[in-house]
């Protein structure tokens, strides 16, 4: 049987005035388990506590109950005293008799009698109180970061800066994600891939990197701290280590293929490079579209190459990488054109998406930087730019806003007249997102000097008239329908998860909401966490942002990985669910009730085990179990049961 | 019944209900003291067998306080608090016993009023219910 001292605090008058603290006294000094008992005026103060060190010491106790403020307050306190007197701190128990007893009553007898039973239901189960100890798992001391877009590569950056080693994958034969596809970025109209590929180069450079290209993750076990990762990298058919670039392969290839770079504004070969500025910086050959390599059906590459760099042999690998923390960066693409076909893209030429009008824009790009429509190659004099395309439609198409869209419609808009000095861009809005720091003033300054014509109002239909397109809408500040002919037209598309993540997701077993975007763990305290222990989020991925809110979020999560990687062990309470395998069936009701996958069905022994490090002491499972099999440490049924029962009893 | 004192347990969520009772506290709210707070981390924790215990042994009032839908501390263990007291109403029905003699409230940290409220206005109904019928159930030696 324990030794249960009980300490009574008075709390001043807080207490004292309406809890007859020595009647308590005597009333529970000869309770079954009670060692020792006594009131005092401050249980918290130096004083105080050392009253219980010395009746621990002297009375030979191994369980105290403090009746007194709530737990909220100073329950590490006495666990503290606990551990200092070299006892376990879990055999402790507060009774909360201010807050929820002497503050809320007027009778004194009611409140002394209540504060009795609250004060028993304590000792009854501090009686059933097992000793714990904080959960601990070692951490491997590397990040993962999936996704080499601008919020994965500072994300990466960051994690190395600090000394930790950090696997990149990526999709693409290249990073650089969409940003690298920009030409200006808002406000400042600094040259994208001048500012990106400054950090693409540190990060191809740095010790702490491994950067697997035409890679994806293809299976992830384990757990927080602990994670064994498989990453799939396509065959090399060049060697990244050989290739120099020489572009002699290009010349001789008979593929032509549509370019992604160039969002299908030109073309390319099957072998080539992305952009160039790629990192890694190679070619890299694509047998999807190649004419074929078993048999070899052209060949002409590998002939030409001096560097021998092309080897038709390669295959895939299976990496297999130790990782202590997983950042998901998998940004974003545009909404579908097709499922607006009203717009007419597809069908007309000269509509094009917002992407492609920045391929067209850049001075890397399809047409050189000059503003040439893709029909006929023609300069556009006029240029209707359509906002909200699929965006802030929740009845046909995206409910949300893509929130970077009115930015850059008129950065386009800019750029259009700055290179087009006669060029007149419409601008067809529901209202203007200029919240960021210059973003309005940006706007203030195109419409005050730059002409460009705003219109509210959504746009029904897009077609030809002869050579010109008309884009056909309402303009709701005057109420009337409205026609604008345009020599191009730019749909400002709304921006989705990106298509591969929503595989992605399934194996990492994390959430995503309706929409596909990352479920971070506290909408507005945990941005940057997902509700899985380890998994960090960063970038569009996680909700439609613009690149300095991407670049701080990565930093946020690279934050969030370090404090987990700079720590040997991880710790974590042990008020955790456990299974009595000798009463569990393998029935596995428990395990889908468990909102952080911290239970699984040993396949060997069939019963049901608890990862200690991700339950988290809901106990949500322990009230599904059928046979008593889950149980919760130190709130287990019987402890419950106990305590109902001393309630019931009225005593 | 004149002078009836009404035996309630409160299961309370340590995440919101309880805090919330705090709340009540710190700012001196008056209820009555018939409710004992039993605390748990989630509402779903508590499990049906447990309040078929209370009732048969002798309390007269069971209440489950529990955070907001869409706030639990832990995603969903308060819809599974929700379905498992609806499911459990239809039992003490089957049992001939008052289903209002349980229930479930969701009260946040910074509800300390509506606890407080709760609280009177639950204890004035067990009063008016009067004391629980006794259940004829044979006594298990482990229970």
């Amino acid at each position: 049987m324990k030794r249960i001292g009980v300490f009574i605090c008075h709390c001043g008058v807080n207490i004292k005035d309406t809890v007859d603290v020595e009647k308590l006294t005597e009333e529970l000094q000869d309770y079954p388990g009670v060692a020792y008992i006594e009131n005092y005026m401050f249980m918290c103060s130096d004083p105080g506590q050392n009253h219980i060190k010395n009746a621990i010491k002297e009375h030979k106790l191994n369980g105290i109950v403090v009746s007194a403020c709530s737990p909220t307050l100073h329950e590490s306190t006495f666990q503290n005293v606990l551990k200092e007197s070299g006892l376990n701190e879990y055999q402790l128990e507060i009774a909360n008799i201010r807050e929820q007893c002497s503050w809320v009553h007027n009778d004194i007898e009611q409140a002394t009698h209540k504060a009795k039973l609250i004060t028993k239901t304590a000792i009854e189960k501090l009686k059933l109180n097992e000793s714990l100890y904080p959960v601990s798992a070692p951490v491997t001391k590397r990040a993962l970061v999936i996704g080499g877009g601008i919020a994965g590569i500072q994300a990466a950056l960051d994690i190395a800066d600090a000394g930790y080693k950090v696997i990149m994958v990526e999709k693409k034969p290249s990073i650089g994600g969409h940003m690298i596809q920009l030409s200006e970025t808002f406000p400042t109209l600094d040259c994208s891939q001048c500012i990106l590929t400054p950090k693409m180069v540190a990060l191809s450079k740095h010790k702490n990197i491994k950067l697997y290209v035409n890679s994806e993750v293809e299976a992830v076990e384990g757990y927080v701290g602990n994670f064994n990762v498989k990453i799939k990298q396509d065959a090399l058919y060049v060697d990244p280590d050989k290739c120099n670039l020489c572009d002699d392969c290009t010349e001789v290839c008979p593929v032509l293929v549509p370019n992604e770079q160039e969002e299908g504004l030109s073309w390319r070969k099957a072998i080539y490079i992305p952009f160039p500025q790629a990192i890694p910086a190679t070619y890299t050959l694509d047998v999807e579209n190649c004419l074929g390599l078993e048999p070899i059906a052209c060949g002409k590459c590998r002939e030409k190459c001096e560097a021998e760099a092309i080897n038709y042999d390669a295959k895939p690998k299976i990496i297999e990488e130790e990782i202590g923390a997983i950042i998901v960066a998998t940004g974003f693409d545009l909404y579908p054109v097709e499922n607006i076909p009203e717009y007419g893209y597809g069908k007309y030429p000269d509509v094009i998406t917002s992407l492609q009008f920045e391929r067209i824009l850049s001075a890397t790009g399809p047409t050189g930087g000059e503003v040439l429509r893709p029909s006929d190659g023609k300069v556009p004099k006029e240029i209707v730019f359509v906002q909200c395309s699929g965006s802030r439609d929740p009845e046909h198409h995206l409910s949300y806003c893509s929130k970077i869209c009115c930015m850059y419609t008129l950065k386009h808009a800019k750029l259009y007249k700055h290179k087009v000095h006669n060029g007149q861009p419409y601008i067809f809005y529901i209202d203007i997102r200029a919240g960021g720091k210059r973003y309005e003033e940006f706007v203030q300054q195109a419409v005050s000097e730059e002409n460009v014509v705003y219109i509210r109002g959504k746009v029904a239909k897009i077609y030809k008239q002869g050579d010109k397109m008309i884009v056909s809408g309402m303009d709701t500040l005057s109420g009337k329908k409205i026609e604008v002919q345009a020599d191009l037209v730019v749909l400002a598309m709304g921006i989705v998860p990106n298509e591969a993540s929503y595989n992605l997701v399934k194996k990492l077993k994390i959430n995503t909401d309706d929409k596909g975007f990352l479920t971070e763990a506290h909408p507005k305290l945990r941005p940057v966490e997902s509700l899985q222990a380890g998994f960090f989020l960063a970038g569009v991925a996680q909700g439609p942002r613009d690149i300095p809110d991407s670049v701080a979020q990565a930093s946020g999560a690279a934050s969030k990985a370090l404090a987990l990687l700079s720590s040997d062990k991880i710790y974590h309470s042990p008020i955790i669910a456990s299974v009595d395998k000798d009463l569990c069936s393998g029935c596995m009701i428990c395990v889908g009730t468990c909102p952080y996958g911290a239970r699984k069905l040993d396949e060997v022994s069939k019963v049901v085990e608890v990862n200690d490090i991700l339950c988290e002491g809901c106990g949500a499972c322990i009230s599904a179990c059928p046979s008593g099999a889950a149980q919760q440490k130190n709130i287990t049924d019987n402890q419950i049961d106990n305590m109902i029962k001393i309630i019931a009893s009225g005593k | 019944m004149k002078d009836f004192e009404p035996k309630i347990v409160c299961f309370l969520c340590k995440w919101c209900t309880y805090s919330g009772a705090d709340l009540a506290g710190t700012s001196r709210m008056k209820y009555p003291p018939n409710g004992v707070v039993i605390k748990t981390l989630c509402s779903s924790r508590v499990d049906p067998q447990h309040i078929l215990l209370a009732f048969s042994k002798g309390v007269d009032g069971v209440f489950i306080g529990g955070c907001h839908p869409g706030d639990c501390h832990y995603q969903s263990g308060n819809y599974k608090t929700k379905r498992r007291v609806i499911l459990l109403k239809k039992v003490l029905e089957q049992l001939g016993l008052n289903t209002n003699r349980l229930r479930l409230e969701w009260i946040s940290a910074s509800e300390g009023r509506k606890f407080a409220d709760t609280m009177v206005e639950f204890t004035e109904q067990i009063k008016k219910l009067g004391p629980i019928p006794k259940i004829n159930c044979k006594e298990d030696q482990n229970v």
